[in-house]
């Protein structure tokens, strides 16, 4: 045995003799993950969420977390003698005095960026493939809880610097808070330590942004990667590749390198953007006073559709009784976020319900094979562009010479016309690649290539394509439409006729798909 | 007379009555104005006056009127001061290219000297606000950074953007950017208030206040950018677009590549 | 389908070609190199780049060289480590599939009968459903339990009151210029000129943030013929100087957009526009309600001042704003 081994061997010696954990770190170390590259997208979730920690953790050994007024008198030339909280004062001492502390800053900032985006995008692979079914719909669930989380904490953390920017965003905040009927005024109230601006806000939510959250997300990340790790990870379907099997590359070593090597390329990457591309540049925004605001105020772009959809909500409130409820807030801010996310949240069960479908799934769907959940999704997808995009018009009216009014009205219409839109045009979309997926397995792939034959036809030769690719098209199941009778065996009434009814409506159009390729027409064609 | 018509078929015939021709007409009109011009030469502020009437009524009296007294689509001229058209001539916007929501910085068309000329015809026409002169102008020593700032953000912000780079205002008008316009420039906006832009008399922003805003702008336009190129200095939107551009994108391809099989 | 199919495995050129295998080897040891030198870069900038050193950079325009310096130093570091990683596995590990077994989730029937059991025993030895006198103290315990938290946070912030409803300007408070804090005679206001006022407090350089909240006022001096407003409207304002709150009564932003020529005032948060001559009447936008007007006047020296407190709450609406 070299010393290398007699080394380890001795560790391992010690480990197992008081934990006993041969077994479990053997079975592990084995443990096989499928490769995709959209399978990453977890993973830059995951970095990301590593590396706010690190430079947060930096961040905090020189940020001070208070209101009080300061006078400052650093290096920053144009700040200097100005009055401003300790907070954004001790942000410009970071940004120019502490020596990587812009940069730290920036990767704070750009980490969070790129969270937030990976884990949308993520989240829509893991729609758009199927990967919610059971049994991972707990795992959906706190993965829509990690993206709420995620907004919040992010609106917290660019909230601390109070600067002017997210100053004007906290007063949004507040004008929500107090909008709820009732308890708005106390909760705004008890929140900022009194009226907005108050002095608690930023003490609070930093240990918030520092602490509790970050606890949490903590919590939830284990848990939500333990359940991967438990329920073994999905994979397309493919040659070799069942229900019940995993077929990819074992952790150690293979795994291990990719995986930990990707981390350093995520972190690599945020680094590069923090250094070439400025972020959240605080002092040209200048200290937060209610006073001022700037042209142009917009919240980071994860919040950014929130913003497009208060902007084009109607001047609707009801003052009746001596009170008022202001529904132009409470719509756009609450009640159709809510219902947004709710919706998300609990898709992976209405999905079950429409299709009547209690099975296990760990086979990926290719989106083409469900138009109707793909057209969902690109719905949904569609609604937030089209508020991202009324959250930036003055951006976009001011750069391309446009007019915020006309963005408006697109805005205020195109919400109502442009998703169903999307989704008319998404699934005929997915059943027309249907439909080439059939040609391409009965017929083979197109050449190019003309042949005359004897009696004078032209005809495309075509070449068969390989037993991967085939046994790809056929891997997906036949949708079928429930059947739930009006009548149940004895010819009594079922109870919930109009749930039922709705249900198989439901199903029906869910079920709409071009006819997978029978084992017999194959045969045909092989005589061909 | 039969000695003249001798020579009326001679070939330097033709050109010699040309240029006694010239001659002729040259001397009358020499004459005839110099006597005109002569009583006007005395004053050099009537010439530009007069010049600048010229001008005016050559390039700008179709749409401000004959008298400058305005139109249905030009606003009246008398009373906006020197200022006004040092501003608006100065920077090109006027005349107007085209009649779009707003006129646009472009180049001028007319030249300092002719600019001047009309500053001083549109100023005959009523008392208005005068031109900066340079002794007022010295924002480097009378102006304060930090206190330009503050200013800047109370009163410029929310129409210019915090850095000055412009912004939206309704119906497709807009604040046009600060960025690279002559301090001259910025305080005669800051006193005539041009088209959308609001008057900020001496008064409530003191010439002093106004040399702090100055200095400001022309500092917001020097510095560099402290943290790396900043897509504009617009804010959030252009970062969360970099953010999933280049920052999803380089990782995707990364991914792709990663679980790529090695030939 | 079936795993006994497994997927076809073709051999890497690093499998079987020798000099492929040492160029792989290589290639991973200059990315090694490359992140080495990255971090030397960092240190390099660090200690002994000042922070006063520009560079030009081209398109990006001047940099600062110690910023940038640790910043690509710190990004080639850890880049080139994965990349190094990253094609070390690729390359030459082996990228042989392996297939692992997936168990059935659900537990065997004889697990299932054994958990009921032990539930059920468990329950039985604690006798909670035959002891009604435990379950119902115990259930008004845990009541009352719950409560205390919730009160220990009621200090967090004073109750609202009026604070919403009243802001600092009161009848005979003058209007002062902000920043500056200068009274400002009618006289000194043009028409279509703008000034942004705060009203005069015992000390106003101490402005607190709650305060600026709520007072900034915004005056405008238009024509008096401008003006389309009802007889009592028109008598808040003075010689054509016309003062509305600064709050936008939406979700509270500093509304000061003035156009001079259309007379409209534009929100920039989320685009509500006003109409000055018919009192600040919305016209465009999310806002609900016109922004409040201050009655003004001037005082024995000429100096504009405000007549009286404002008629509502000024701000975005809450449920106890009386907003008729």
């Amino acid at each position: 045995m070299t010393p290398v081994e007699k080394t380890i061997g001795n560790v391992a010696n010690f480990v197992d003799e008081r934990l006993g954990a041969a077994g479990w770190v053997k079975k592990s170390l084995n443990k096989v993950f499928p490769d995709h590259w959209s399978f990453m997208l977890g993973e830059v979730c995951m970095y990301s969420f590593v590396i706010l920690l690190l430079s947060g953790t930096f961040l905090t050994f020189w940020f001070d977390p208070s209101q009080r007024d300061v006078i400052y008198n650093g290096v920053y030339e144009p700040l200097k003698g100005l009055k401003m909280s300790a907070a954004y004062a001790s942000t410009l001492d970071i940004s120019f005095e502490v020596r990587g502390g812009l940069l730290m800053r920036q990767i704070h900032h750009w980490a969070a960026n790129i969270f937030m985006a990976a884990i949308v995008a993520h989240l829509l692979r893991v729609f758009f493939t199927g990967a919610f079914r059971k049994p991972r719909e707990f795992n959906w669930i706190l993965g829509i809880l990690l993206l709420t989380l995620g907004l919040v904490e992010g609106l917290f953390g660019y909230s601390l610097p109070d600067d002017l920017l997210s100053g004007t965003g906290l007063r949004i905040t507040s004008a929500i808070i107090q909008a709820l009927p009732v308890v708005g005024t106390y909760i705004s109230f008890f929140l900022f330590g009194g009226a907005f601006p108050g002095t608690g806000f930023i003490p609070r939510i930093f240990t918030l942004h520092i602490l509790i959250i970050p606890g949490i997300f903590l919590a939830v990340i284990t848990i939500h990667v333990m359940l991967v790790w438990y329920q073994k990870h999905t994979q397309f379907p493919g040659v070799g590749r069942t229900e019940k099997n995993v077929v990819g590359h074992p952790i150690l070593p293979v795994y291990m390198a990719k995986a930990g090597g990707f981390f350093f390329v995520v972190f690599g990457v945020i680094a590069f953007l923090s250094a070439v591309a400025s972020i959240n540049p605080i002092w040209l925004y200048g200290p937060y006073t209610p006073g001022q605001i700037s042209a142009g105020s917009q919240p980071d772009w994860y919040m950014g559709w929130l913003d497009g959809l208060v902007r084009m909500a109607p001047p609707l409130e009801t003052h009746a009784f001596g009170h008022t409820i202001s529904w132009n807030i409470l719509i756009p801010a609450l009640i159709v976020p809510g219902i947004l996310f709710t919706g998300m949240a609990l898709y992976p069960f209405i999905e079950s319900w429409i299709t009547g479908d209690k099975r296990e799934h760990h086979l990926l769907d290719r989106p083409r094979n469900v138009p109707n959940r793909t057209a969902l999704g690109v719905m949904s997808i569609t609604f937030v562009m089209v508020c991202l995009i009324n959250g930036g018009n003055d951006i976009l009216a001011t750069n391309f010479h446009l007019s915020i009014n006309q963005i408006m009205w697109f805005s205020r219409i195109g919400v109502f016309v442009l998703p169903p839109l999307a989704f008319v045009i998404t699934k005929r979309l997915c059943l027309s690649l249907q439909r080439a997926d059939r040609d391409l397995l009965l017929h083979g792939s197109e050449t190019g290539r003309l042949l005359r034959l004897p009696h004078g036809e032209f005809v495309e030769v075509h070449e068969p394509i390989s037993t991967e690719k085939a046994f790809l098209l056929q891997s997906h199941e036949q949708p079928i439409a429930l059947e739930i009778s009006e009548v149940d065996s004895r010819g009594v009434r079922r109870p919930g006729a109009l749930k039922n009814k709705v249900q198989r409506r439901l199903s029906k159009a869910h079920a709409v798909s071009v006819p997978k390729v029978s084992e017999q027409e194959l045969k045909e064609i092989e005589h061909h | 007379m039969k000695r003249l018509s001798r020579y009326r078929r001679h070939k330097a015939a033709g050109p010699f009555l040309l240029i006694l021709a010239l001659l002729a007409i040259g001397t009358t009109f020499s004459v005839a104005s110099a006597t005109v011009k002569q009583s006007t030469t005395t004053f050099a502020r009537s010439a530009a006056i007069d010049e600048g009437k010229q001008i005016f009524l050559k390039g700008c009296s179709s749409c401000h009127g004959l008298n400058a007294e305005g139109g249905a689509i030009a606003p009246s001229l008398i009373g906006v001061g020197a200022a006004s058209v040092d501003f608006q001539v100065g920077t090109g916007r006027m005349p107007m290219a085209d009649m779009s929501q707003q006129a646009m910085r472009k180049k001028p068309v007319y030249n300092a000297e002719q600019t001047a000329a009309l500053a001083a015809y549109v100023a005959s026409l009523a008392p208005g606000p005068a031109i900066p002169d340079d002794s007022v102008l010295n924002y480097e020593r009378d102006g304060n950074t930090a206190q330009g700032g503050e200013l800047f953000r109370n009163n410029c912000a929310m129409c210019h953007n915090f850095a000055g780079q412009g912004g939206a205002l309704t119906q497709g008008k807009y604040a046009p950017t600060l960025m690279g316009v002559e301090p001259k420039y910025i305080y005669e906006a800051l006193i005539t208030g041009p088209q959308s832009m609001p008057v900020f008399s001496d008064k409530t922003i003191t010439p002093a206040e106004k040399l702090s805003l100055i200095k400001w702008i022309k500092s917001a336009e020097a510095e560099p950018n402290l943290g790396g190129a900043t897509m504009g200095r617009i804010g959030p939107v252009t970062e969360g677009l970099l953010a999933w551009i280049l920052g999803i994108g380089l990782l995707i391809g990364i991914a792709v590549w990663l679980t790529t099989r090695a030939r | 389908m079936d795993d006994s199919i497994a997927p076809a495995h073709a051999p890497r050129s690093t499998d079987i070609d020798p000099k492929a295998e040492k160029r792989a080897e290589q290639q991973i040891a200059i990315l090694f190199g490359l992140s080495g030198l990255g971090s030397l870069l960092l240190i390099y900038s660090y200690v002994f780049v000042t922070k006063d050193v520009f560079i030009f950079i081209p398109v990006m325009g001047n940099q600062n060289a110690q910023q940038l310096g640790i910043g690509i130093g710190m990004a080639m570091s850890l880049f080139f480590l994965g990349m190094a990683a990253i094609h070390w596995a690729k390359t030459l590990m082996s990228d042989v599939e392996v297939v692992n077994h997936r168990h059935e989730f659900r537990s065997s029937d004889e697990d299932r009968d054994a958990f009921v059991k032990t539930v059920k025993t468990g329950a039985a030895a604690a006798g909670l459903g035959r002891r009604k006198l435990i379950k119902r103290s115990l259930g008004a315990a845990i009541g009352l339990f719950a409560l205390p938290p919730v009160l220990l946070l009621r200090d967090l912030g004073p109750l609202p009151k009026k604070q919403l409803e009243t802001t600092n300007w009161k009848a005979g408070t003058r209007l002062l210029t902000d920043p500056g804090n200068r009274p400002i005679l009618a006289s000194d206001l043009e028409v279509g000129a703008v000034v942004q006022v705060l009203p005069a407090v015992e000390h106003e350089d101490e402005r607190p943030l709650s305060d600026i909240a709520k007072d900034p006022v915004l005056l405008i001096r238009l024509r008096e013929q401008d003006f389309a407003l009802t007889p009592e409207k028109l008598a808040m304002t003075h010689d054509g100087i016309i003062a509305f709150s600064k709050i936008c009564s939406h979700m509270g932003c500093a509304v000061a957009l003035y156009e001079q020529q259309t007379k409209h005032l534009l929100c920039p948060c989320h685009q509500s526009t006003f109409d000055v001559p018919r009192g600040a009447k919305v016209i465009f936008g999310p806002a609900a309600r016109p922004l409040p007007q201050l009655d003004i006047t001037v005082d024995a020296e000429g100096y504009l001042i405000a007549r009286a407190a404002f008629s509502e709450p000024v701000g975005p609406s809450f449920w106890e704003r009386n907003s008729q």
